[in-house]
């Protein structure tokens, strides 16, 4: 630290005083019982998904930095038993890469076999071949699956940080669901490349999203080849370069818009990453070496593969310095130089800090942070534990605007409905403006307050607060696994029912029972403040709970 | 923070309704001044990801266009999927062939290798600069369509029109940057969404929020907003009136859904609410850096829709049409070479368009400076010799009759010369 510092250490000091004042250590909970309540309230609204109905109480009890120290060890918290009974019921994390990637290819064809029928046929009516519908089942099936699998446990996981984490760095490499393949393998990202990296190292995850077929796919890269490269017969055309993926690797996921990269240097980096690619489906043109990285996602069934055929073999100059021949290596040097450099830990520290803290976090707290970030060589536990120690966490004001994302989960549990049909939330963060896997650009969505307070968002949470609260969303609807997508069963369909609900029409199947005022007011307990008590106590009784969870004072954290 | 500025600036000018009803928004005074005089009207339509201006309106004069682009160059005119001619030397991607009544009267009018100062080739920076109006400079805390938005104008509108928060209206579940800033903006949702019926309609249901969001706060602000434009959207846009419309625009043939759906929504919202004066909506999927194709193809599929969204919004607009400019841009342009996937890699000069009766149309303005070699920005894009500012000035001052001296507040710093594309 230097001297130009010193006052603002003065104001950190100064706050974390009366922070802790504010018994923040556990000692002093038993004779602080409303500061310690409002710490837990902070916690579990900052690191999970905010309270579910006992969870204020628990919280309270153990004391906020013993809940955390928890929450930063996942692998401590047992998950309930019907939330594992609910996820052993999904198909796709069985499917390994090739499955999912053949069984997209497959319906492709089947598709094309159709459209030519199609043009054959004397009337130019498609004909809706059993194939077609079975393919068009199935993607909805694996996209429905994806959104079980995190809307569950956003939901319901005790693992709470875990599934904000998942959310986060998700959202930071982001791959867009509606993107050819990626629409059968977002699930397989998430759960491959995400997931077991978001307590581990940055460098694992970066490794691990560089060499997934979602990635390779979304941004172009499996086809950037070294100039002059012929493609064998039956492989994708490519002759040349592609530097999509080599600048969003450096502006968005590591170094920063700002990081101090040229264009020269993302050409430079995209020829470095020729051959980096996806193995190809026909057994005898597998020709490659694996990378001695290869298996980073921890899963056996990896198709990322490197084509020494495709490689730009010659020497480039990338960040100043010359970069030898050397293969593969060349990439997964160029992936250690991202993720130690001084650039990359601030831009993730800043990232981190917006979520966590502030939307303008403060220089000092980001600077800490990023540190933290170099000094453990990106360990993101450590990360997170930098964040929580530090004392601009710990303001207890609710300075975050949530995301539709945030508000939607956080909405749900607090009403300890327990969900077991994610679809009807799925449609409603399409209503919200986020759609789930759906943001189509790779910066993912943004984290203020200025990108998601309007007007139209206001209201559209309060129509869904209502809907959820008199029980018109059917989240508990057993779906028909056979019915066929576009009726009932699609994404389509479900939207069109949240439309309903949003109207207040009739109840459908697998609703769920009116949301208890009373109840939902001691599951947030000093979240909603005393004079919006006082403005739902003077309300009619069927709209209290709605009232709640609509409130002005629900919509942050 | 932006929004906060907003909201507290509309605090302070007064901004106080109750719970508003249908009516109430009659008597509600603009917190910032004036509408823009007449009834004159602007649409921004922008296309994020940066579409390929050069697969727009292609340079099929040029045997450097064909050379640097060998699979995915247009045909030229006459041949099988090849452009509609528009001067001899720039051809129209044939699947933009609804436009082309327009250029025919002369009201469609495009600026060739026009763009960004600004040299980034990152999509979110080059879409803040363009929003912002301020390119080079990040800190700018609004968006060049809000401080339009607050320019005070010369001319009071024309009796009858009322100005409430619809003056701007934007498209889709978030409010984009190009808004942000002081003045109120609503926005409704894509799609039929807009006008479905909601539980907020229920009286009791929105007395009872009225009374929580009753407040000064940025929330209670947005709240009323909402609410405000949603009585005044329901009045334009009755589903009788939305049924009778689409039968007559269309012989009864549904629009796809998507981009035509919500710029005939639009239009009729902009026909029948004179409140309306600036409308913004986004489109994505421009980014084809593999298999961009030609005729036909991914880039293809994006420029049909959005052909034959801009032709349905100029007539179902129908007389207000004359009094509207619509303006479709995007962040930069692509690279003139093909790259090694059948696409084309961020670049930098593009093409803007400009559509509206009082559009001096039926031309390509701008240098020219050619896509050989020696011409290229950094040996790759198409350079740019129109400050996208000129454009977008020129049309606030010529077509919106935005006095001089405002167009320092809405474009600052931007001291080039604006385009005149108007008529008269």
């Amino acid at each position: 630290m230097t001297l130009s510092t010193t006052p603002t250490l003065t104001r950190r000091s100064a706050l974390a005083a009366a922070l802790a004042a504010m018994a923040w250590r556990p000692a002093l909970a038993a004779a602080e019982p409303d500061a310690a309540q409002a710490n837990a309230l902070h916690v579990l609204n900052r690191l999970a998904f905010g309270p579910t109905p006992g969870d204020l109480d628990r919280v309270t009890r153990m004391g906020a930095p013993a809940w955390i120290a928890e929450q930063l060890h996942p692998d401590r918290l047992a998950l309930p038993s019907f939330l594992v009974d609910q996820l052993a019921t999904l198909q796709t994390p069985h499917e390994t890469q090739r499955e999912l990637v053949d069984g997209y290819k497959q319906m492709q064809k089947e598709a094309k076999a159709a459209k030519q029928a199609e043009t054959a046929s004397p009337d130019g009516k498609k004909p809706a071949t059993a194939e077609d519908a079975a393919r068009r089942q199935k993607v909805a099936a694996i996209t429905v699956e994806a959104g079980q699998e995190r809307l569950l446990q956003a939901l319901n996981s005790p693992r709470q940080l875990q599934e904000v984490l998942v959310d986060f760095w998700f959202n930071h490499f982001n791959v867009f669901q509606g993107k050819g393949l990626d629409r059968v393998l977002v699930e397989s990202y998430e759960r491959e490349a995400i997931r077991p990296h978001v307590f581990g190292r940055f460098r694992s995850m970066l490794g691990a999203t560089a060499k997934h077929p979602a990635m390779l796919f979304y941004l172009d890269n499996w086809l950037s080849v070294a100039p002059g490269y012929q493609p064998r017969r039956g492989a994708a055309k490519a002759s040349g370069l592609n530097e999509n993926y080599a600048r969003e690797l450096m502006e968005l996921h590591t170094l920063g818009v700002d990081g101090g990269y040229t264009q020269q240097d993302v050409t430079e980096l995209a020829r470095i990453l020729t051959g980096w690619t996806l193995a190809p489906d026909r057994p005898q043109h597998r020709r490659f070496l694996d990378g001695p990285d290869n298996s980073a996602s921890g899963h056996g069934d990896s198709i990322f593969a490197f084509d020494p055929e495709r490689h730009d073999n010659g020497t480039k100059t990338w960040l100043g310095h010359a970069v030898a021949p050397r293969g593969q290596l060349e990439g997964e040097a160029a992936l250690d130089v991202l993720a130690r450099h001084p650039a990359t830990a601030r831009h993730i520290a800043f990232k981190l800090a917006r979520r966590f803290v502030a939307d303008e976090p403060a220089p000092e707290l980001v600077s800490q942070v990023a540190q933290r970030f170099l000094d453990t060589d990106g360990d993101l536990r450590a990360a997170m534990q930098a964040i929580v120690d530090s004392p601009e966490f710990h303001d207890p004001r609710p300075v975050k605007f949530k995301t539709p994302y945030q508000y939607v989960m956080s909405s749900v549990r607090a009403t300890g409905i327990t969900t077991t049909n994610v679809k009807p939330l799925m449609a409603v963060l399409t209503q919200l403006g986020q759609p789930l896997y759906g943001c189509q650009t790779p910066d993912g969505y943004h984290d203020t307050e200025a990108d998601w307070l309007n007007p139209n968002a206001v209201t559209q949470r309060v129509n869904f607060a209502t809907a959820l609260a008199s029980g018109k969303l059917p989240l508990q609807r057993v779906d028909d696994p056979n019915a066929p997508v576009g009726e009932a069963n699609g994404m389509k369909a479900m939207e069109r029912q949240a439309d309903r609900a949003m109207a207040g029409k009739q109840p459908v199947e697998g609703s769920t029972p009116p949301v208890d005022a009373d109840a939902l007011l001691v599951t947030l307990g000093p979240a909603i403040s005393d004079k919006t008590r006082a403005t739902v106590a003077a309300s009619a009784p069927a709209l209290r709970a709605a009232l709640v969870l609509g409130s002005p004072d629900f919509m942050r954290r | 923070m932006q929004r906060r500025q907003l909201l507290q600036a509309a605090a302070t000018a007064g901004f106080a309704w109750a719970a508003v009803g249908r009516t109430a928004f009659a008597t509600t005074a603009s917190p910032s001044g004036q509408p823009l005089p007449g009834n004159k009207r602007l649409i921004v339509v922008f296309l994020r990801g940066a579409v390929d201006g050069l697969s727009v309106v292609a340079p099929y004069g040029e045997g450097a266009y064909y050379q640097a682009r060998s699979s995915i160059a247009l045909a030229r005119p006459g041949q099988d999927g090849g452009l509609i001619d528009l001067d001899g030397h720039f051809g129209l991607n044939p699947n933009l062939a609804p436009l082309m009544p327009l250029w025919q009267s002369g009201k469609l009018a495009f600026v060739q290798a026009s763009g960004s100062p600004d040299p980034t080739r990152s999509h979110f920076d080059a879409q803040d600069y363009m929003e912002s109006g301020t390119p080079g400079r990040k800190g700018t805390p609004d968006g060049w369509l809000n401080r339009l938005l607050g320019a005070e104008p010369p001319v009071v509108a024309q009796a009858g029109a009322h100005a409430g928060v619809t003056r701007g209206i934007s498209v889709g579940a978030t409010l984009p940057r190009i808004w942000a800033g002081a003045n109120p903006v609503a926005n409704i949702a894509n799609g039929a969404r807009a006008t479905k019926p909601t539980l907020l309609d229920r009286p009791q249901v929105s007395q009872a929020f009225d009374a929580l969001y009753a407040g000064d706060d940025a929330m209670s602000k947005a709240y009323r907003e909402s609410q405000q434009s949603r009585a005044e959207v329901n009045e334009a846009m009755t589903p009788a009136a939305m049924d009778r419309e689409q039968m007559a625009a269309n012989n009864g043939a549904p629009l796809p859904n998507g981009f035509p759906d919500d710029a005939a929504r639009l239009a009729q919202l902009m026909r029948r609410d004179p409140n309306v004066q600036i409308a913004f909506l986004a489109l994505g999927g421009w980014d084809t850096h593999v298999n961009q194709g030609g005729a036909k193809g991914q880039l293809a599929n994006r420029l049909q829709p959005l052909g034959q969204g801009l032709a349905e919004l100029a007539t179902r607009l129908g007389p207000a049409f004359d009094d509207t400019t619509v303006l479709v841009i995007s962040e930069f342009g692509r690279t003139v070479r093909q790259n090694g996937t059948g696409g084309t890699d961020h670049g930098h000069g593009n093409v803007m368009w400009a559509l509206g009766g009082n559009i001096a149309g039926g031309k390509v303005y701008g240098r020219w400076p050619g896509i050989d070699a020696s011409a290229l920005n950094e040996g790759r894009d198409l350079a740019v010799t129109t400050d996208f500012r000129q454009v977008l000035a020129g049309v606030c001052a010529r077509n919106l009759g935005l006095p001089d001296r405002k167009l320092a507040e809405v474009f600052p710093g931007f001291n080039g010369a604006p385009l005149n594309l108007a008529r008269v």
